[in-house]
């Protein structure tokens, strides 16, 4: 089937197999392999991507149902020679340690600080309308659907909370 | 290399006394950028020409034999390429440092979820259909035991087995007693990266992708499961997405690829499924383990017994050390062992992060927090009392044993002196509470080698140790810098691919003190030819940011090796390792709070002091001891196998439903080092770290449930149903 996507900005022409996940068509059809298959079944986070500005796991969407979607991966952040603020403080905090769940908690990340900036509450927010600043039992709350065998859990949050601040965080 | 430098008399502190001032430190992992840019490439991100997808297929009996097996139900299907089942296929994969094929059973199943075949088609999503429509008919075994508890088929473990004195004799004398039976259930590493390789052909020689710790054992078990010689085969793993054990050996989807492309003649990629993951590769055995503790009034110890039930395949070598650090920990003079192995027909077991120490301490230190109650000694105190002199069962000293500073820097860091009493805290419906524990993970050293080559560019480090995600980029990158006198990113170091020198493989928590130590000499020799260019003593030679100083004389280094130096060093273990007890150790404290009418239990805090000898980069020695005290979090509340009573079957066999801890079930872990030098591990005087801090860590968490309301889990995890059950058991 010929699908249309944008990935990172860049229009992409696709014919696949209708049984061929998003993640698949950008792990093997696109050949960007920075979205991780962790379990294909949805239960990890490691293949998060954002989709029209929204995170989801891509193994879990057939890439022929993206037609005309925006999709942004972890190859939109920043580039080994210029890493994004987020990527650079996962570094600094090390917020990782084999690597392979990270691009997806990126990706989560990302999203999930416009979530909190556009105001929506999570299960542990005090508050329905404003949850503040992300506290940290709001980030670690909020990037739960994220898995890390290595557990770089302390890592990413104080990596997450970095870059809020630096972002001058949301009141 | 022949002329591997053997560890047998303790070597000087060279490190601490070269001037880079790089070892040690924080340094960020120079593979970050590439990990955190989604660049680093792991073992199914490689392409190739004409690739072909093969696809597992696994058997549904628990015993038997495939009885008909052939590609007439998919041979039409689109893209189909081909069916694999020659005996080549591997029951299961290789234990670690086997160095050899694992049983390849041919027909025979041992276990339900066994991996019998390989499908190939054009596509990944052609070849799994044709994997599911696969006809397989199967001969099921009529008596099949798939349970520890009940299994007919019990061995006793001759060489676990020991004692020392007359336990019975000491319990029945003793003021205080302890005599407890906790189990622990199967666990899973559950590395986030599934098993992947891609093999592909080249005039009879292999070269394989694949995910794997070890590279210099795989490379010979991938070759003797082939049938060809081992320097026909390459493998290539320089990502690893975490391995925890399930990757030192080699596996199901490895030779499968490689038989499929042989016949095929073109690239195959197979990736297991999650759910083959926890199939077929090795999970830790389930324990049942009897601690009895014998201690006079003062809680002093006459007496330790450990005797544990695990849980293995017949014909599987491996059994869970549980006992390993009951031997070394304490004292008392009349000791027990014994260990019985139940032969049933589940997944094999094998080693998962600290094998041994990882359950054995849940349940030791969970006895130690009773011998505390009933003595009326503080927990941290009474583990003061009873750290022996020597080694309690050999007499042999230990090389270092920092266990009391741990203990005693923890319990002041944690703020131990303001537990409450049992069951006395309350906070609305929470109570709450505090508990220690203490940890400790044998030290080793494997044969390791290692090449430096020192240009006017920099140098370059070359072994084919895996980083697992354990540091090993980053450590081996700062031993060459520290030794050689150049700022880190003046240092590139290259790994997994068995075309380099030997390494260790890293599994055991050996990597970082064998193969450090081999590029620590391959970079002591450099130095050595440095000092005889510059005309001076190599003991008066000093290198720092580039600049060679040694009696009067400086120079650039980049002056000194204008044709590049290169030198080869490797290292094994030597008498020292016999002479000595070799141990790391630590101490955890945590807080938790147990709700009272749910069950559920939150640790709100948890500190961590470990001792492992020279910390070589502290940002990635933390990170590992984070890791450890999560999975500890993790055996304590969460993580359990369950099989199917009928088949032994795996039926938590995905992500969904084995549970590992997440963001939100982990506060922001403390963790710290206690200064040490260990001069009878290894020339670089580190010791084993990745394995030590999940050691303990649990039986932490459920001293501390007890202490939070008085409930006393001995049947871990500690579930909420278990817990409101203790907790209607007193009344509350
Ligand atoms: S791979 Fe998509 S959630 Fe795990
Ligand atoms: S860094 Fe290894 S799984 Fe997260």
């Amino acid at each position: 089937m010929k699908t249309e996507l944008t990935v990172n900005g860049v229009s992409r022409d696709l014919d696949l197999d209708p049984r061929v996940t998003l993640l698949d068509a950008l792990r093997h059809h696109l050949h960007m392999t920075g979205t991780k298959k962790g379990c294909d079944h949805g239960q990890c986070g490691a293949c998060t991507v954002l989709v029209n500005g929204r995170r989801i796991n891509s193994c879990l969407t057939l890439a022929v149902m993206h037609e005309g979607d925006q999709v942004e991966t972890v190859e939109s952040l920043g580039s080994p020679e210029a890493p994004n603020p987020l990527q650079e403080a996962f570094i600094s905090c090390d917020g990782f340690q084999c690597g392979y769940c990270t691009p997806g908690q990126l990706m989560s990340a990302t999203a999930m600080l416009e979530e909190a900036k556009e105001g929506w509450p999570s299960h542990v927010s005090e508050s329905l309308s404003n949850p503040g600043t992300l506290s940290d039992a709001e980030i670690a709350e909020r990037m739960s659907g994220n898995l890390c065998r290595c557990s770089a859990y302390p890592g990413i949050r104080q990596a997450i909370a970095r870059t809020q601040g630096d972002a001058g965080g949301k009141s | 290399m022949n002329d591997r430098f053997k560890m047998d008399e303790a070597q000087p502190r060279l490190l601490d006394s070269t001037g880079q001032g790089i070892i040690g430190t924080e340094m960020d992992r120079p593979d970050g950028r590439l990990k955190v840019c989604g660049a680093a490439p792991y073992a199914a991100e490689f392409a190739a020409d004409r690739m072909a997808h093969g696809v597992l297929v696994r058997a549904t009996v628990s015993k038997g034999r495939v009885l008909a097996l052939n590609d007439e139900s998919i041979r039409e299907m689109p893209g189909f390429l081909g069916l694999f089942h020659d005996g080549t296929m591997l029951r299961n994969s290789a234990q670690g440092m086997a160095g050899e094929a694992p049983v390849q059973p041919g027909l025979r199943v041992d276990y339900h979820g066994q991996s019998v075949a390989v499908v190939v088609a054009e596509t990944f999503e052609q070849a799994r259909d044709a994997a599911q429509q696969l006809a397989v008919r199967f001969e099921a075994a009529e008596e099949v035991e798939v349970d520890p508890e009940t299994a007919e088929a019990i061995e006793l473990d001759e060489d676990s087995s020991e004692q020392f004195g007359d336990l019975e004799a000491a319990m029945a004398e003793a003021v205080h007693t302890v005599d407890s039976v906790y189990t622990t259930p199967g666990h899973v590493s559950a590395a986030m990266e599934p098993h992947a390789s891609l093999a592909e052909w080249h005039e009879g020689n292999l070269s394989l992708h694949g995910s794997y710790q070890m590279l210099r054992f795989n490379k010979k078990e991938l070759a003797d499961s082939l049938g060809v010689d081992a320097d026909r085969v390459r493998i290539l793993a320089p990502f690893v997405g975490g391995g925890f054990g399930s990757k030192l050996g080699i596996g199901a989807e490895a030779v499968a690829a490689a038989v499929a492309a042989r016949e095929l003649d073109r690239p195959v990629r197979v990736v297991m499924a999650r759910q083959q993951v926890f199939d077929c590769v090795l999970r830790r055995t389930e324990t049942r383990q009897r601690l009895r503790l014998a201690a006079d009034e003062d809680g002093r110890l006459s007496g330790v017994g450990h005797e544990d039930r695990i849980s293995q395949l017949p014909e599987e070598s491996f059994g869970e050390p549980t006992a390993t650090a009951t031997h070394f920990m304490y004292g008392g003079k009349n000791r027990l062992y014994r260990k019985e192995i139940a032969r049933i027909h589940r997944t094999p077991s094998g080693s998962v992060r600290a094998p041994g120490e990882a359950v054995g301490m849940l349940g030791l230190e969970g006895a130690m927090d009773e011998l505390a109650e009933v003595c009326g000694i503080d927990p941290v105190e009474l583990r003061l009392r009873n750290i022996p002199d020597t080694h309690p069962e050999t007499g042999k000293p230990y090389s270092s044993r920092s266990l009391a500073e741990c203990l005693k820097q923890g319990a002041s860091q944690f703020g131990w002196e303001n537990r409450p009493a049992a069951g006395s805290r309350r906070e609305g419906q929470w109570y709450i509470g505090c508990g220690v524990a203490s940890a400790a993970r044998s030290n080793s050293l494997v044969r390791a080698d290692a090449r430096v080559t020192l240009s006017a560019d920099g140098a370059i480090v070359e072994t084919d140790l895996t980083d697992i995600g354990t540091g090993s980029y980053a450590i081996l990158t700062q031993i060459a810098a520290e030794m050689l006198g150049l700022p880190a990113s003046k240092v590139t170091t290259r790994l997994g691919d068995t075309d380099l020198p030997g390494a260790s493989g890293s599994g055991g928590s050996f990597g970082a003190g064998s193969t450090g130590s081999a590029v620590f000499l391959a970079a002591k020799k450099i130095r050595a030819r440095l000092a005889e260019k510059l005309g001076c003593d190599v003991d008066s030679l000093t290198l720092k940011d580039g600049v060679a100083r040694g009696g009067n004389v400086e120079k650039p280094l980049r002056d000194l090796c204008v044709e590049p130096i290169c030198e080869e060093a490797g290292i094994t273990a030597g008498k020292l390792g016999d002479d000595y007890e070799q141990a790391s150790f630590g101490a955890h404290f945590a807080e938790v709070a147990v709700h009272a009418d749910s069950g559920e239990v939150r640790v709100r805090r948890m500190l961590g002091v470990f001792a492992a000898g020279r910390i070589l980069n502290v940002k990635t020695a933390r990170s590992q001891c984070i890791g450890g005290m999560v999975w500890g979090i993790g055996s304590a509340l969460m993580e359990e196998l369950g099989h199917d009573p009928r088949t032994g079957h795996i039926i938590t066999r995905d992500l969904a439903n084995y549970h590992i801890a997440s963001n939100a079930d982990v506060p922001l872990i403390d963790v710290h080092f206690i200064e040490e030098r260990d001069d009878q591990s290894n020339p670089i005087q580190s010791k084993a770290i990745g394995e030590l801090s999940i050691s303990g860590a649990g039986a932490a968490v459920v001293n501390a449930i007890y202490n939070a309301c008085g409930v006393r889990i001995r049947a871990f995890p500690a579930t909420p149903d278990k817990v409101v059950a203790g907790l209607e058991a007193l009344g509350l």
